[in-house]
């Protein structure tokens, strides 16, 4: 990593957005950076504050202005790739998520979100209030490895338990792990939905679909 | 004693625990709360739409309910419930509710969105009342659209007022205000339910301790204007502007809260709380941009004579230390899923206690898990000296099975008289 590359990650990790979108410009407009690297090197930073996150000194502001960084860069950064076929990277595994039925909110299920994509996930957010069947047709057609249920109203205990049982019904349990979410879940609560796991915050969703997956958290 | 001065006498008794808990005093018995918005709907059997909407029924249904609990105090049942004419005479646009947005048997629900620019934090610090009428209202109520149109004031003197009249006669802004006329019809019909179900209560001898309500600042500004990512960015890239208007908010909120429960009569004020919990931003983050202007504001309340009640939502153990910094025997502080015990060890030298039965419990445990929970809050704070008001955690969860509502009545009557 030489001297520009590690001030990139440094800026973006220690949340300095406007040096850090200057510096991203500048790699990629003026020095014809491979934007594959620079993606990268937003990676590494991004294991930075979730490691910072995990140890207590980064929360959610963090998250979601890191989360705007990379966004803003991966826009720029998007455009310039010229994949060679069969070149594309390769995804740790699919993740469906989306806010269970009856439930309109959204800021943890967008942070989950793009905390996966950002760790090589690839998701698909199928956003709030979601019936059964929505769920059921996209674990068809997408064939996900995770999927994710949100809910912050206590509405959402039934609305998970009874998505799960459907899951069940429709002999698809099996072939997933199933990760649920929100402001009152608590292990009572899985237990209740029957999923495989819970997580009380968006690094503890990444955590969960890397050992599900394999990959080293 | 006549039936009229024994139900004084019962407000009196029920209202005196709290405030002695309040005190940090010894109450004859410990006060139980009943607190409730959508839960009533599954107690009388009808859809959260006609909860919303049939202002008689729901007042009956709620008077059943206090009735049948007879808790030390109750929750505006009304007022936090059948508002459903009155959002739509405003065309409210920051709530969905049954027929607009969610189900006929779902609560409302509030939508995050950033309804406040980032560009515009200037036009609202220096002028927050015109910042309400020209662009806030419009934008979160069908009612006021066409409030653009009206003459910005200050500044209008002498001719230049009278010609500033003229834009009052433009379609729109006439059409808005007679929306908004007709809207607060409705609007006071609503309130005149809710008033006319607390008199009654009072009348059967049941205080209310959640009549009037204020926000923090920092969730003022999070909640309804900035959204949740809007804010939680703006503390990086606008840190100074979001201070400036912390500052200012807090003087408004303030004198509304006092205004407010000073006409009311009722001295507490409930303050939920949103953005304090320990995940949600770091010390340092509250120390600077949280606490501050929320203390500003508990004081005003305490120094105007009042009692401040925030409900500190989610977790916030690691904030104990923190908003310990008020005068003794002046707030009730209700947890939501901060451990009791440990708000206890912190805390109970200096603030009443409010909660704080898990809704995951309440909603899917058995009545003997419920009457456990209870023991185990009267054995390790209500029996050490703990001045604790019992409730939920924030209020009782939409589904609760009544059975465990009447475990919760029963075993604090059970363990402590």
């Amino acid at each position: 990593m030489n001297a520009d590359e590690k001030q990139l990650v440094d800026w973006l990790a220690d949340m300095n957005e406007e040096e850090a979108l200057a510096l991203a410009k500048r790699m990629l407009f003026d020095d014809g950076k491979d934007p594959l690297r620079v993606l990268e090197l937003c990676r590494n930073a991004m294991d930075i504050v979730g490691k910072r996150f995990e140890e207590g000194e980064y929360f959610l502001p963090e998250l979601v202005l890191a989360g705007e960084m990379l966004e803003t860069i991966g826009a720029l950064a998007k455009p310039l790739i010229k994949h060679a076929p069969g070149q594309e990277p390769k995804k740790l595994g699919r993740v469906l998520i989306g806010t269970v039925h009856g439930d309109l909110h959204d800021i943890g299920k967008n942070i989950v979100s793009f905390m996966l994509d950002i760790n090589g996930f690839e998701v698909k957010d199928i956003g709030i209030d979601v019936p059964v069947a929505r769920f059921i047709e996209e674990i068809d057609t997408y064939r996900p490895d995770v999927v994710a249920l949100s809910g912050f109203l206590t509405l959402a205990f039934d609305s998970m338990k009874e998505t799960i049982a459907v899951f069940e019904e429709k002999g698809v349990r099996d072939k997933l792990k199933i990760m649920i979410g929100g402001g009152q879940i608590d292990e009572t609560v899985r237990a209740y939905t029957r999923a495989d796991a819970f997580g009380v915050n968006a690094v503890e969703a990444v955590n969960l679909c890397k050992k599900w997956l394999g990959a080293a958290a | 004693m006549s039936d009229n001065s024994a139900v004084q006498a019962a407000y009196d008794q029920r209202w005196q625990r709290i405030l002695d808990c309040v005190a940090l005093k010894q109450p004859d018995r410990m006060p139980v709360a009943f607190f409730a918005t959508f839960w009533l709907a599954k107690y009388g059997n009808i859809s959260c739409k006609q909860l919303m909407y049939d202002y008689e029924k729901t007042r009956e249904i709620a008077e059943r309910a206090v009735l049948e609990f007879d808790p030390d105090t109750y929750s505006t049942l009304v007022l936090a419930t059948a508002s459903g004419r009155a959002l739509e005479a405003i065309g409210f646009k920051q709530v969905q509710w049954p027929g607009h947005g969610v189900g006929d048997d779902q609560p409302y629900q509030y939508l995050d969105r950033e309804y406040m620019k980032p560009e515009e934090y200037d036009d609202f610090i220096f002028d927050p009342t015109g910042y309400y009428l020209h662009t806030y209202l419009p934008r979160v109520a069908t009612a006021f659209e066409g409030f653009e149109g009206l003459p910005k004031f200050p500044g209008l003197h002498y001719f230049r007022l009278v010609a500033g009249m003229r834009a009052f006669a433009k379609p729109s802004v006439r059409a808005a205000l007679e929306r908004v006329i007709k809207a607060a019809e409705e609007v006071e019909r609503f309130s005149g339910h809710h008033l006319a179900f607390t008199e009654r209560m009072t009348s059967l001898g049941y205080p209310c301790t959640s009549a009037v309500t204020a926000i923090a600042p920092y969730d003022f500004i999070a909640d309804y204007f900035r959204g949740a990512r809007g804010m939680m960015t703006d503390i990086y890239r606008r840190k100074e502007k979001v201070l400036e208007l912390l500052d200012k908010c807090s003087v408004f909120l303030l004198k509304q809260a006092v205004a407010t429960a000073r006409s009311s009569g009722n001295p507490v004020i409930f303050i939920p709380v949103h953005w304090a919990p320990d995940a949600f931003m770091s010390d340092k983050q509250f120390r600077e941009f949280w606490w501050p202007s929320c203390r500003k504001l508990l004081m005003g309340i305490i120094d105007a004579g009042l009692i401040p009640m925030p409900l500190w939502e989610a977790d916030c153990t690691k904030r104990l230390e923190i908003i310990r910094d008020v005068p003794p025997g002046k707030c009730i502080y209700w947890f939501e899923r901060t451990d009791m015990v440990k708000a206890f060890e912190v805390l109970g030298d200096v603030v009443a206690l409010r909660g704080n039965l898990s809704p995951s419990m309440m909603t899917t445990g058995t009545p003997a898990q419920v009457d456990a929970a209870v023991k185990h809050l009267v054995d390790k704070v209500w029996a050490k000296g703990g001045k604790l008001i019992l409730d939920t955690a924030f209020g009782l969860p939409d589904e609760t099975p009544v059975e465990n509502v009447r475990a919760m009545f029963d075993a604090a009557r059970k363990y402590t008289g």
